[in-house]
This record gives structure tokens, C-alpha cells and sequence, in this order.
């Protein structure tokens, strides 16, 4: 005889839910935006779960290929538009290397949405500021086309995006076509245009800021791009009066598991993936080696 | 919580009662050292042991364990079918039953990890008292008793155990082993009090941890990093054989000629080179000693915020495993004198 255990302990665990269980998607586009950064666009194979993700912009996702692993990839689409994932992704490691080598209706796996996202609910009424550097732009798509497209949940809105050159700039022919919106201030500047039919500015990043009246009382900034954007564009938004608080950088880690777990991508007293990767200037300063 | 007595004269016959609710692990000794291991016989417990090599944890979490199969057909498959065996880990200090409800805690929350979770429902733990050596500093940790986390707890009062019963499945342990166990008496409960008054005396290294989150802040830039810097070799040791310690990684195996395999976790420590490294070559902990400063600051500062206290229960084990010598207690003990008068 083998008494069982007692009945407390035999509740099923939930399985349903395993946080680490990748989905099996399809890759439907590849559209290359420059070398070694391509726009991927991802369908799970499974409709239900494709119709039912649902993301705030801002998140990542834990994307697998098959028999090279796991990385975190911050989702570019706007959540408004469901049913695929557009995630851009520069070939940089392992990983991405073996994504390089599939092609359209190859198959990857994906989890998520992981991580907080921006504070979309508090931000509503407020103007908003996004800028965006080189390649920050990936994960502040997913913001400007929210914003867009619930234009009326906000103020002012400007964009401020810089690249080195035309061919450098993410989203380049998606971003130069809302130039002639009225509802949208966007401010494209290249740092010197080879190709000399640049319809934007041809200037430094933080030179954007002459184009554009912001008031930091009523303003969110969102931020991101490599150290140097950081560097000249958080003086400015401090010069200009910003609260800590108001301004909002979407920040990278080693990730492995995306749900508090796997300890790599902690920081001081926060995980990137849970508590991140949306933290405001004020977390960036307070938290020990976080920027 | 009910309290019973068991006669040690009566252990035999209590180790083949819990082999009744799971295969019994117990400290036995091997080469000098206690490891955790299958007890095979009754008499290889040995319930007066110091610390095992690694904590119980390596049975929650183990080493290294396969989470799912893929391939392109099926995708990601969980590998579930072996997380059901029923353990009973025998003999387990407080201080270890303090690493486990600290790790049943992590892999929980928002995400709760179902591989863990249910390994943790089908281990039974049977906890027993212990006598402080030069290297343990539970009582400075606060984890020299617990409250919950054990199924029984056996306290040694001579001749007999007190046994705390904690849940419902200790219970029925003692109902299945009606014969085993006596009443406390008075006398019993007075033994009890008597021996846990006199253990408070024995400890011999003592850490005071309330005011710590404030003084890793304030010493953040303290020259002593560095030095520890210099002195650890990035082994990882004191993380492998930490209860607490709870860093893994994600390793996918691939069949050769294929793209199917495992998805395997295995345990990493923060120690090493490529804990922080991003591809591309962006390491957010380059040096040595801000790796070092990374897990003690985690432990005593970052833990203590997101789960209200240390990731550290006092078991001294990374003291013993340091190849180096790197003491824990030593060094926050550093760290909280002054400048000029740092001593140990």
C-alpha cells in the first residue's frame, strides 16, 4: 500500500500556462531595410492564437529558432493591427544568424508579449515625444503607430528620429510618408545625405529640438537609441524642465526566460524583463549600472 | 501546528514509514564531505551532519533538466514526464528549508514555473534540528528556524524528537505511523525550550543584516569591490552551493544532421564572463569585481526589495567552497566599519 499524498499537494499544476512554452509561427514577409536589418513578419500557426495576441507597445517577445535558441525581440507592429508580428531584427549573434538563413513560410516559435510596456493609460491626454536613434527606433514603432492610431487619446505628438544617412534610417519610406500629416510633427534628421534627395533634415538629433516647441509639463518623452543618443538627448530633456518621471527609455538586457526567472538580465534591484524594459530616466539613474 | 514525540530508538522504523510517501533522500557521508542522496539503508543518515556539498535545492532545480523536445513538426514539446516521482528529503536544517520557500517564492509570482512547482508538490520534507559550526551564520540571516516550507520538523531532546507537524501531508505521516509516536509532555516541551536557549549561544559568526540595504548603497563605490575583485576567480563555486542561488541558463542540444533536440535549463552563475554578455559583444558586467559586487549586492540589496528579504540564509557554504577564501560575513562586516579601522 502507498498512502498518496495529501490532497493539498495533488492540485494540478498549471501547465496550461507554462511561461517558457515557445508557439510555432510562421515567418510571412522578410522585408530587408538595410544590410544585416530586416523587417520579419511572423504569423502563429495556430489562428486563434494569432487573431488573440495582444501586446502593448513597448513589449518583446522570446522568439526561437529551431535548434539555435532563444532571444528577446522587442515587437515593432502596432498592437491596433492584430493577426502578425512585425519584428525587426539586426543579424548580430548566434541566433539571429540562423534567422538569417530562413526564408518566407520557414517556421520559428515566439512567447509572450513579456515585459510592462509603456504607461500607455497614464500618458493618455498628455503630448507625446518620441526620438529615437539608429536602431531605437524598432521598439518605438509600436508607440508611434499606437498613438496614430488613437490619435485622439493625444495631445501634440513629434517624432524625432536620427540616422547617419537616409539608407541608415529604420522604417525609412513608412516615416517619410507621414511628413505631410498635420496631426503629426515628424522630424526626420540625417547626419549627411549621400543621396541628395533627403526630403528631411540634415542635421544632429538633439538639433531637432530647434524644430519643435515642447512643453515639459504636459509632454511624455520616450527614448531610445545607442549611448550617444542617450547622452545628448536626456540633457536636453532636462535642460528643457522634464520631470525624471516623464521621461521613458526602452532598455536591453541578456534575457533568457522573460519572466523574472533566469536572473541574467537583472539590474540593482529590477529585472529588465518584468519590471522593464520601459523605465523612466529616474530608474535609469537610480539602479546601479543601468545606463 | 501540532506537535509529537518520536523515540529515536524508533528511527528505523520512521525511515520506513516515509519510504511509504517517496523514495527517502538523506545527508550520508561520502569522502569526508554529506552529500543528499538515496538513503539505502537507515543507519547512513547521518542527522548529526554539518552541511551537505550542495543544498536540496539541486533536487527542485536541478543542475541541469531537460524542458521540452522540439522539432519542426511538433514544435516545443514539455518534458514533463519525469517531475512526478515522490521524494521524501529527510533530514533537511532550517536554514535549507529557508533556500527552498525563498526559491518556491521566485518561481512563483506572475509567472509561476510549473517545473518547479510541481517537483515542490511531490517532495515531502522532513526537517531536523542542527548544532552550529565556525562557519554557519543562519541566526544573523534569520533563518535558523523556519515556520513553513517542512511537512514534519524534528527537534532532538534527548532521547526522543520533538516533531513539529506543518501540513496535512506530515499528518498523515504520523497517523500512518501511529505505533512510532508518543504525547509531549510538559517536560518534553521544557527539554525543547531549555536546548533551543543554549543553542543561541553556540554560534560563533554573527551578521547584522537590518540596516545592510542602505550601507550596499552607500559603498557602492567602495574600493573594497575591487579588492574582491583581484581575489575571486569568477569559479562560481559559492553559487553552485548556494540554496538561494537560482541563475540558469537555456541551452538548446541539437541532433546532429537536424533541428530537432532539447531545450535544456542549466544552472549559471552570475560570476561568470558571459552572465551580462549580449551579442554583439556588449558585456553590462565586464570586470571581475562588478561581478563579485553583483551578487553580493543582489543577495543583501536587490532580494531584500523584491521579496522583502536577503537571498541568503546563513548556511555558509559559500565560505567553505571558496577556493580563494572570499567570506561573505567578512566582508559585509568590511563594509560596515569605518574606513580606517577595518577589521574582521
Amino acid at each position: 500500500m502507498t498512502p498518496l499524498l495529501a490532497e493539498s499537494r495533488l492540485e494540478p499544476v498549471g501547465w496550461a500556462e507554462n511561461p517558457f512554452q515557445p508557439y510555432l509561427a510562421r515567418i510571412v514577409r522578410i522585408e530587408r531595410m538595410m544590410a544585416d536589418n530586416h523587417l520579419f513578419t511572423i504569423r502563429f500557426l495556430d489562428t486563434a492564437r494569432a487573431e488573440g495576441f495582444r501586446h502593448k507597445p513597448g513589449q518583446f517577445v522570446m522568439l526561437s529558432v529551431l535548434g539555435a535558441g532563444e532571444i528577446p525581440i522587442s515587437i515593432s507592429s502596432p498592437p491596433s493591427r492584430n493577426g502578425v508580428l512585425e519584428l525587426c531584427i539586426r543579424r548580430v549573434g548566434r541566433v539571429t544568424s540562423a534567422l538569417y538563413r530562413l526564408r518566407t513560410n520557414d517556421v520559428v516559435a515566439i512567447r509572450g508579449p513579456y515585459g510592462n510596456g509603456f504607461p500607455v493609460e497614464a500618458m493618455a491626454g498628455s503630448d507625446l515625444l518620441i526620438v529615437a536613434g539608429g536602431l531605437g527606433m524598432a521598439p518605438l514603432r509600436s508607440l508611434l503607430w499606437y498613438a496614430l492610431d488613437r490619435r485622439e487619446r493625444f495631445r501634440e505628438i513629434t517624432l524625432m528620429y536620427g540616422a547617419k544617412t537616409p539608407d541608415g534610417m529604420l522604417f525609412r519610406d513608412e516615416l517619410v510618408s507621414l511628413l505631410d500629416r498635420d496631426d503629426l510633427r515628424c522630424l526626420l534628421a540625417v547626419d549627411a545625405d549621400p543621396t541628395r534627395n533627403w526630403r528631411g533634415h540634415v542635421c544632429r538629433l538633439p538639433d531637432l529640438f530647434a524644430h519643435a516647441k515642447i512643453d515639459p509639463q504636459t509632454t511624455y518623452a520616450a527614448v531610445c537609441g545607442p549611448p550617444v543618443v542617450y547622452k545628448f538627448v536626456l540633457d536636453r530633456l532636462l535642460q528643457l524642465g522634464f520631470s525624471k518621471d516623464r521621461i521613458l527609455m526602452s532598455l536591453e538586457r541578456r534575457m533568457m526566460c522573460g519572466v523574472g526567472k533566469c536572473g541574467h538580465c537583472s539590474v540593482g534591484y529590477k529585472y529588465t524583463c518584468i519590471h522593464g524594459p520601459i523605465f523612466t530616466y529616474w530608474d535609469a539613474i537610480n539602479l546601479p549600472e543601468m545606463i | 501546528m501540532k506537535t509529537t514525540k518520536l523515540p529515536k530508538a524508533e528511527l528505523e522504523r520512521f525511515v520506513s514509514l516515509l519510504s511509504r510517501f517517496g523514495e527517502v533522500h538523506a545527508p550520508v557521508e561520502r569522502n569526508g564531505d554529506f552529500v543528499f542522496e538515496r538513503l539505502t539503508h537507515w543507519a547512513d543518515a547521518r542527522l548529526d551532519y554539518t552541511r551537505t556539498i550542495l543544498p536540496p535545492k539541486k533536487y527542485l532545480l536541478p543542475p541541469q533538466e531537460t524542458l521540452f523536445r522540439f522539432d519542426a513538426q511538433n514544435g516545443y514539446q514539455p518534458a514533463a514526464a519525469r517531475l512526478g516521482q515522490r521524494l521524501v528529503l529527510f533530514g533537511v536544517h532550517a536554514c535549507d528549508v529557508y533556500g527552498l520557500n525563498l526559491l518556491e517564492e521566485v518561481f512563483d509570482g506572475k509567472y509561476p514555473d510549473p517545473y518547479f512547482q510541481t517537483r515542490r508538490k511531490n517532495v515531502a520534507i522532513v526537517g531536523v534540528d542542527c548544532v552550529p559550526d565556525e562557519h554557519c551564520f543562519c541566526r544573523g540571516m534569520r533563518a535558523d528556524f523556519v515556520d513553513h516550507g517542512f511537512d514534519l520538523f524534528l527537534y532532538d531532546i534527548g532521547e526522543d524528537y520533538l516533531v513539529l507537524v506543518s501540513t496535512a501531508l506530515g499528518d498523515d505521516i504520523v497517523l500512518a505511523g501511529q505505533g512510532l509516536f508518543r504525547e509531549v509532555t510538559p517536560a518534553d516541551t521544557d527539554e525543547y525550550k531549555r536546548r533551543s536557549s543554549a543553542k543561541r549561544e553556540t554560534f560563533q559568526l554573527d551578521v547584522e543584516i537590518r540596516d545592510l540595504p542602505e550601507i550596499f548603497e552607500m559603498e557602492y563605490k567602495s574600493d573594497i569591490w575591487e579588492e574582491l575583485g583581484e581575489r575571486c576567480l569568477s569559479c562560481g563555486a559559492c553559487c553552485m552551493v548556494c540554496p538561494t542561488c537560482y541563475c540558469y541558463e537555456l541551452v538548446d542540444g541539437v541532433e546532429l544532421g537536424s533541428c530537432a533536440g532539447e531545450r535544456m535549463r542549466c544552472w549559471d552563475t552570475c560570476v561568470f564572463h558571459t552572465h551580462a554578455l549580449v551579442a554583439g559583444g556588449e558585456n553590462f558586467r565586464e570586470n571581475r569585481a562588478d561581478r563579485i559586487k553583483f551578487r553580493f549586492y543582489h543577495k543583501q540589496r536587490g532580494f531584500v526589495v523584491q521579496y522583502g528579504r536577503p537571498a541568503c540564509v546563513g548556511c555558509g557554504r559559500c565560505i567553505v567552497a571558496c577556493p580563494v577564501g572570499i567570506n561573505m560575513v567578512e566582508e559585509i562586516e568590511r563594509l560596515r566599519g569605518a574606513r580606517d579601522t577595518a577589521t574582521c
